[in-house]
């Protein structure tokens, strides 16, 4: 995964709170490979009338070039499915900003390079209020932790950990392999000390 | 002063960061049919399962109900599970093992879940197993091939809540009602970021059942995980499951287990009580677990709420099909649902069945349990007779309509009460409206073709 410091792009508020991970991929997209892409399926059941035909008025089918969403209250809740975050990228959303997030949708952004930054309620509403019903074009910075429009900047949260992943598009994998002899060592560790831990052999086929 | 939480994060911590993540040792690791990303990102590094012996695979999310995979796409994320598994090595309880299940109703079944371990599963009610005091969370795909690939997690540790709930539950109210009771006043994002510990004297009183239906919507509570310390109701369901330990490394395990409990005085980042006396069954109206209620309540009305409330509120009631400030009791509902991870135990089948015996059901409906032992007990118990006399379908175990991932849906605009834990638009399928609420509460729902306060039908008829 490609790291990234800053972005400037054009956002739109999608203006509603607890937007679950039901909402953000309906679970019958979710046993479609990766590679066929989740682009079309990002908040489908919103955007698209049971017949298929797109809402114009839906904010991602008007301004579909938009690489930011604002967002309210709770964004991401419910489930660990992180075919949600793949819905987003895919689509070619970069940073989400809201005052809350589901924790295992945050960790999962994070994962995938989408910057989920977390504002105060009344910056949020701020930027909503700038957002209205159109675009604007935000630049974002991770390493100052700062969006800006026009001349403001506007603050958010990122811990130094996830904002390193972000930046350097890191894959814990390889960061873990590093820690090979302390993983061993702990495992040989516990397996001596608490032997009950390890299944019971005879039923493990 | 140490609370459970300190001590089962710094006896799997095997380093800490400089950023202040901990690396976390897995003990135990569960995968569905929706771990096929975390597969492929494995294979697409060339590199194996690093602890097949902890790891654990469960067909439940496509698992059909009745006999046959709804489309060949389901059947595919079914075999590629199996496949998986087998080409790891790893142990699968697939649809041809009478040990299948919904994930976090056979680890416990089977004693995989024990007290003092670390439980990942790409699965967010993965909290499901903090009832037995271990460290149980859901993670992503992403994680899930960390895990799959190093059997171990990078986390930092949440903050610290307590739920203290005292008192006792009054007859008909159930784990359910609690959870719901809490999620409904704090919001359901109001416990982000934290792990909670229920305690107190109701908390105590739970079967384990109980404590598995609380600590399975710590999530919808917006927690990190849910836990409850072990106690001699842990030790008693543990004793004698296939995968626990026994004789003297039994005695030796109940010996750490009776260490994992938060010292006397210590503090927490977040503190709640409650009185389980005051708790009524509770039902949802709205398109998020916090919208709850008892079913005494009437609908909102979101002209007596303020901007951002009250649209929201709007927009869930236009979603649900209701009106502003009528009586929850008075909403029919077009079908129900028994099962899921949340309530679909043995005891939640005998609740449902003891409202239910003897009486017909208005609407039709569905009985799925949460995995092919507890479809056995249930028959052998004659419970299966019950829900088909009362003419609800009796189908096999599964996630079934709780995800409707597998064919079992809601047709749209349709009405569900559901023991399930998820009421967001479109969960049970596009347009489905669901009701959450207990087996018990969905089980007199069914007797009168709405919303019903379920204790006036159960005198003289107490479950266990
Ligand atoms: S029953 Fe529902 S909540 Fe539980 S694991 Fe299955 S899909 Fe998830």
């Amino acid at each position: 995964m490609k790291g990234w410091r800053e972005h400037k792009g054009l956002a739109t508020a999608l203006n509603l709170e607890n937007v679950d991970t039901d909402q953000l991929i309906p679970a019958r997209f979710m046993s479609t490979p990766r590679g066929e892409g989740y682009g079309s399926f990002l908040l489908h059941d919103m955007r698209f009338s049971a017949e298929g035909d797109a809402d114009p008025d839906f904010p991602i089918n008007r301004y579909p070039d938009v690489s930011i969403l604002v967002g309210r209250r709770n964004f991401g809740s419910g489930s660990s499915r992180e075919a949600a975050v793949y819905a987003l990228a895919d689509f070619g959303i970069r940073a989400v900003i809201a005052p809350s997030f589901g924790d295992i949708f945050a960790s999962n952004s994070v994962n995938n390079g989408l910057l989920p930054a977390l504002v105060s309620q009344a910056h949020s509403q701020e930027l909503l209020n700038i957002l209205g019903t159109g675009t604007v074009e935000l630049a974002i910075n991770i390493e100052t932790r700062t969006i800006s429009v026009d001349t403001k900047s506007i603050p958010f949260k990122l811990s130094e950990a996830w904002s390193q992943k972000l930046i350097n598009g890191w894959d814990d994998i390889d960061l873990t392999q590093q820690h090979r002899p302390a993983i061993t060592a702990y495992r040989a560790r516990r397996a001596k000390t608490l032997p009950w831990i390890i299944p019971k052999v005879e039923n493990v086929e | 002063m140490t609370s459970l939480l300190d001590k089962l994060w710094e006896s799997h911590e095997i380093l800490r960061s400089e950023d202040g993540r901990s690396l976390l040792w897995v003990d135990r690791h569960l995968v569905h049919e929706g771990s096929h990303h975390a597969f492929a990102k494995l294979a697409q590094r060339g590199v194996s399962v690093a602890e097949p012996g902890l790891t654990f695979g469960v067909v439940d999310h496509y698992a059909p109900t009745r006999g046959v995979a709804a489309s060949p796409a389901i059947a595919r994320m079914i075999d590629t599970l199996e496949k998986n598994a087998a080409d790891h090595g790893v142990t699968c309880f697939g649809m041809n093992d009478p040990r299948q299940g919904i994930v976090h109703v056979i680890g416990p079944e089977q004693g995989l879940t024990l007290p003092g371990l670390l439980i990942n599963c790409g699965d967010s009610h993965t909290s499901t197993h903090g009832a037995f005091g271990a460290l149980a969370f859901g993670i992503g795909a992403t994680e899930v091939a960390h895990v799959l690939a190093t059997q171990t997690i990078w986390q930092s540790r949440p903050k610290s809540m307590r739920i203290t709930v005292s008192g006792r539950l009054a007859s008909g109210v159930g784990a359910k009602d609690l959870a719901l009771a809490w999620i409904g006043k704090m919001g359901s994002g109001a416990a982000q970021g934290h792990a909670i510990e229920y305690s107190g004297e109701a908390i105590r009183s739970l079967s384990m059942e109980g404590r598995m239906t609380l600590c399975n919507l710590s999530i919808e509570g917006g927690a990190r995980f849910g836990m409850i310390a072990p106690d001699a109701i842990t030790l008693d369901y543990i004793t004698g499951r296939p995968f626990a330990p026994e004789g003297e490394t039994l005695e030796r395990a109940q010996e750490y287990w009776e260490t994992l409990k938060s010292d006397p005085n210590t503090g927490f980042d977040c503190e709640i009580t409650i009185d389980a006396s005051e708790i009524a069954p509770i039902v949802t109206w709205g398109t998020s677990p916090e919208d709850a209620l008892p079913v005494t309540a009437t609908v909102p009305t979101p002209t007596e709420l303020n901007g951002a409330d009250a649209e929201r509120v709007a927009a869930a009631i236009d979603y649900m099909g209701l009106a502003p400030g009528r009586a929850l009791s008075d909403v029919h509902i077009d079908q129900v649902f028994i099962g899921s991870c949340t309530n679909a135990r043995i005891e939640d089948l005998r609740a449902a069945a003891a409202v239910l015996a003897g009486r017909r059901s208005k609407v039709p409906g569905l009985v799925s349990p949460g995995s092919q032992l507890i479809k056995a007990q249930a028959e052998a118990e004659g419970l299966d007779q019950v829900f088909r006399d009362a003419g609800l379908e009796w189908v096999d175990a599964g996630c079934s309509m709780c995800v409707a991932m597998n064919g079992d849906i809601v047709a749209p605009g349709k009405r569900c009460a559901s023991t399930t834990n998820r009421n967001f638009r479109g969960r049970q399928g596009r347009g489905a409206r669901t009701h959450l609420m207990s087996p018990a509460m969905v089980a007199a729902a069914a007797v009168t073709g709405h919303l019903t306060d379920v204790r006036p039908l159960l005198v003289g008829r107490e479950s266990s």
